[in-house]
């Protein structure tokens, strides 16, 4: 008798301590933007009748507030546990404490599943966050523009869109009424000089171990040169010709800017804005069937320090999920952004696809910057691209000086 | 015990000051002081990680060149922008004082830009700022004028930036000076002006030296003001935050840039420290000037 009241005690305190067990409480925290938070939303409803013990909360910020958020709320344990974040902050989080470690059985799985530019989550060989989708440029242009200018197709290489441009620019006395290119130094073109131009004109940004800045070349000059001639010489372009936020995408939709160049992000945002024909094409060249490049970047998903033991597996699991085929399928649907794993990119359906097909296409030979302080990095080159077009300094001069400016910002991470 | 009246007053009135004292001890100093203890650690998320640097960070600011150009750009801000509100919002208030009719009106619309936020104020002058699509390009155009960059010019963006915070500012100013004015005795000018006193002596002799108290409130407070200046330097420039090539950098800005983008809340301590000695400097020099007892 007293054995078996013994036994039921103990049962009830073991059922009791699953039950405990069972319930873990995780928490997700992203920008706020309006199509990601539904598909999130949707997520952890699947997610949690999938694993009944573990409940997520799902937390939103508006962008501009969203790194102090985090920046004050982990370190007073209040924070998210899993936490989504620009590829390049991570190595800023990483030595400021924001983030740990995932398990090896992910850093294998990211190498054999995913594209390869995932590969800049990791720092000091140690990988920091996973994916669900990715992104890469593309040029946009108006069809209807380019039919009235008489010009049947997109440009394949960079002087076809020199004369494109020159051809969709307008101007009424000093004043530009329509411009062939959307110029924007501080919206995706210091990517396109660093990643795409310089490496198109057989230059490279950065050495691999990515402690030498190595675009201060005669093919980073050329580069930057082809870039800001754009703007001197032709014209094609003004910066800020439209106002606003993301002026050179406005200015696009609004039907005002014949061609720019953006990320497959953007998609959603101009099919629901642009009321006009529009296509998409693939980066031009150099020359037909010259060397391609292009820009890959992406939002990760990792684990801050509060995600600690049973926590820690939970929001392990969640990850998982958050990164599976499953969800990147439902990703591409809902949000418009490309998968992120290998197999999903093969799928013909993807590449053949007007829209979606060029960005697929260039993931192919995109590359992520190895940024170590993405902030200060992009500074650096939008300030080479500034001060040729707004100062008149000559390109070679202003990319030296960039080159020692970000030289001393690589010193400062890896000493 | 029987206290005095004058006692009983004062007990009362120290227990009414106990929580406007505690709230500022708890809110504003205590906030202000881990600020300084902040900055001489190396941050880290992980408390076990935070190491103590001492002064480095105090070093660190004298190489960074960055952090000169936002210092000398809040100089700038602050030099341009308060003498500028002040003679602008005495102009407003000797006119708004001179009506009689509609004084509230005018008041009400001079006041306006005060509360609207400063965010959107930023937003419509970038609209209407835009070198090709803007107002005022189209105004300076109609006039024969050549169009300007404005924001988009590193020669230009600054003084632009300080014009917004300038007219935002100056229906508070306005306000200020108009109470001034009001409570300045109507008997003093009449007597000047028996005395056949012109109206320049009368604003040389009278206005300006009473006004003297509020012109110290608002040279101090329009100091502090501008050297803190934060929202409309992020919002008028949103992309290239403190551009065109760090023209409109801002020390508050800076500040929030290490701190959040950079995550170097010791070093951001550091500079939210020199930001604090130098409104403690400049607004007790402030004091020390403008403040001189006026005999009437």
């Amino acid at each position: 008798m007293n054995n078996q009241i013994r036994r039921w005690v103990v049962g009830a305190i073991g059922l009791l301590g699953l039950a405990w067990a069972q319930n873990v409480t995780i928490t997700y925290w992203q920008y706020d933007f309006k199509s990601k938070v539904e598909a999130v939303d949707e997520l952890i409803k699947r997610f949690q009748a999938a694993n009944p013990g573990i409940k997520v909360i799902h937390q939103t910020f508006p962008y501009d507030a969203y790194q102090q958020k985090v920046a004050s709320a982990v370190p007073a344990g209040q924070g998210p546990d899993v936490v989504n974040l620009y590829y390049g902050w991570v190595p800023t989080w990483v030595k400021a404490g924001y983030l740990q470690p995932l398990p090896d059985s992910l850093a294998k799985a990211v190498d054999s599943d995913f594209i390869s530019m995932v590969q800049a989550a990791k720092v000091n060989g140690k990988l920091y966050g996973v994916p669900t989708a990715v992104r890469s440029l593309a040029l946009f242009y108006n069809k209807d523009l380019f039919k009235a200018a008489g010009i049947s197709a997109p440009p394949k290489t960079w002087s076809e869109f020199l004369e494109d441009g020159k051809k969709l620019t307008v101007k009424q006395g000093d004043r530009y009424v329509q411009i062939g290119y959307g110029i924007a130094p501080d919206g995706q073109d210091h990517h396109l000089v660093r990643e795409v131009l310089l490496r198109q004109l057989g230059g490279r940004p950065y050495s691999d171990d990515v402690k030498k800045v190595t675009y201060n070349t005669p093919e980073g000059v050329k580069a930057l040169t082809l870039y800001t001639d754009w703007v001197k010489q032709a014209g094609i372009g003004v910066p800020n010709f439209f106002p606003g936020n993301n002026g050179y995408r406005d200015g696009f939709i609004a039907g005002k800017i014949g061609m720019i160049i953006d990320g497959s992000f953007a998609i959603g945002t101009i099919s629901s804005g642009a009321r006009f024909n529009w296509g998409v094409a693939e980066l031009p060249t150099e020359r037909p069937g010259a060397r391609k490049a292009n820009f890959g970047s992406f939002w990760l998903h990792g684990l801050t320090p509060q995600a600690t033991g049973e926590k820690r597996e939970a929001a392990i699991k969640f990850l998982q999920f958050l990164t599976s085929e499953e969800t990147q399928r439902y990703w591409l649907e809902k949000v418009g952004e490309l998968p992120a794993r290998k197999s999903l990119i093969k799928d013909p359906k993807l590449s053949l696809n007007p829209v979606y097909g060029p960005f697929v296409l260039s993931l192919a030979y995109a590359k992520a910057t190895p940024f170590v302080d993405e902030a200060a990095q992009r500074k650096v080159m939008v300030d080479a691209i500034n001060r040729v077009l707004l100062q008149n300094v000559n390109p070679a001069d202003s990319l030296k000086q960039a080159a020692a400016e970000e030289q001393k910002v690589l010193d400062e991470f890896w000493k | 015990m029987r206290l005095s009246l004058a006692r009983r007053e004062a007990l009362w009135a120290f227990a009414f000051l106990l929580l406007p004292l505690a709230f500022f001890l708890l809110v504003r100093l205590w906030p202000a002081f881990q600020a300084l203890w902040l900055s001489l650690y190396e941050w880290n998320a992980d408390p076990a990680k935070r190491a103590f640097v001492g002064l480095e960070h105090y070093q660190q600011m004298l190489g960074d060149k960055l952090l000169r150009k936002a210092l000398l750009n809040t100089l700038l801000y602050t030099l341009v922008g308060v003498p500028a509100q002040l003679v602008l919002g005495l102009g407003v208030a000797l006119l708004l004082n001179a009506v009689e009719r509609f004084r509230d009106l005018f008041r009400a619309i001079y006041f306006a830009p005060y509360i609207t936020p400063a965010v959107a104020v930023a937003w419509v002058f970038s609209w209407m700022l835009s070198p090709n699509f803007g107002i005022v390009n189209e105004v300076l155009r109609l006039l024969g004028l050549p169009a300007q960059p404005f924001l988009q010019s590193p020669g230009q963006a600054l003084l632009t930036v300080t014009a917004v915070v300038v007219w935002q500012n100056l229906g508070f100013q306005g306000v200020l000076f108009l109470a001034g004015l009001q409570n300045i005795p109507r008997e003093y000018y009449e007597a000047a002006r028996i005395d056949g006193a012109g109206s320049w002596a009368l604003f040389r002799h009278i206005t300006l030296p009473l006004l003297n108290p509020v012109i110290v409130f608002s040279a101090v407070i329009g100091t502090i003001g501008f050297l803190q200046l934060f929202t409309q330097v992020v919002n008028l420039n949103f992309t290239d935050q403190g551009g065109p090539l760090s023209s409109t950098l801002a020390l508050a800005l800076y500040i929030y840039q290490q701190a959040f983008s950079r995550f170097e809340l010791g070093y951001a301590a550091a500079i939210t420290v020199l930001l604090f000695v130098i409104i403690l400097l400049i607004t007790l020099v402030q004091l020390r000037l403008l403040s001189r007892r006026v005999e009437y």
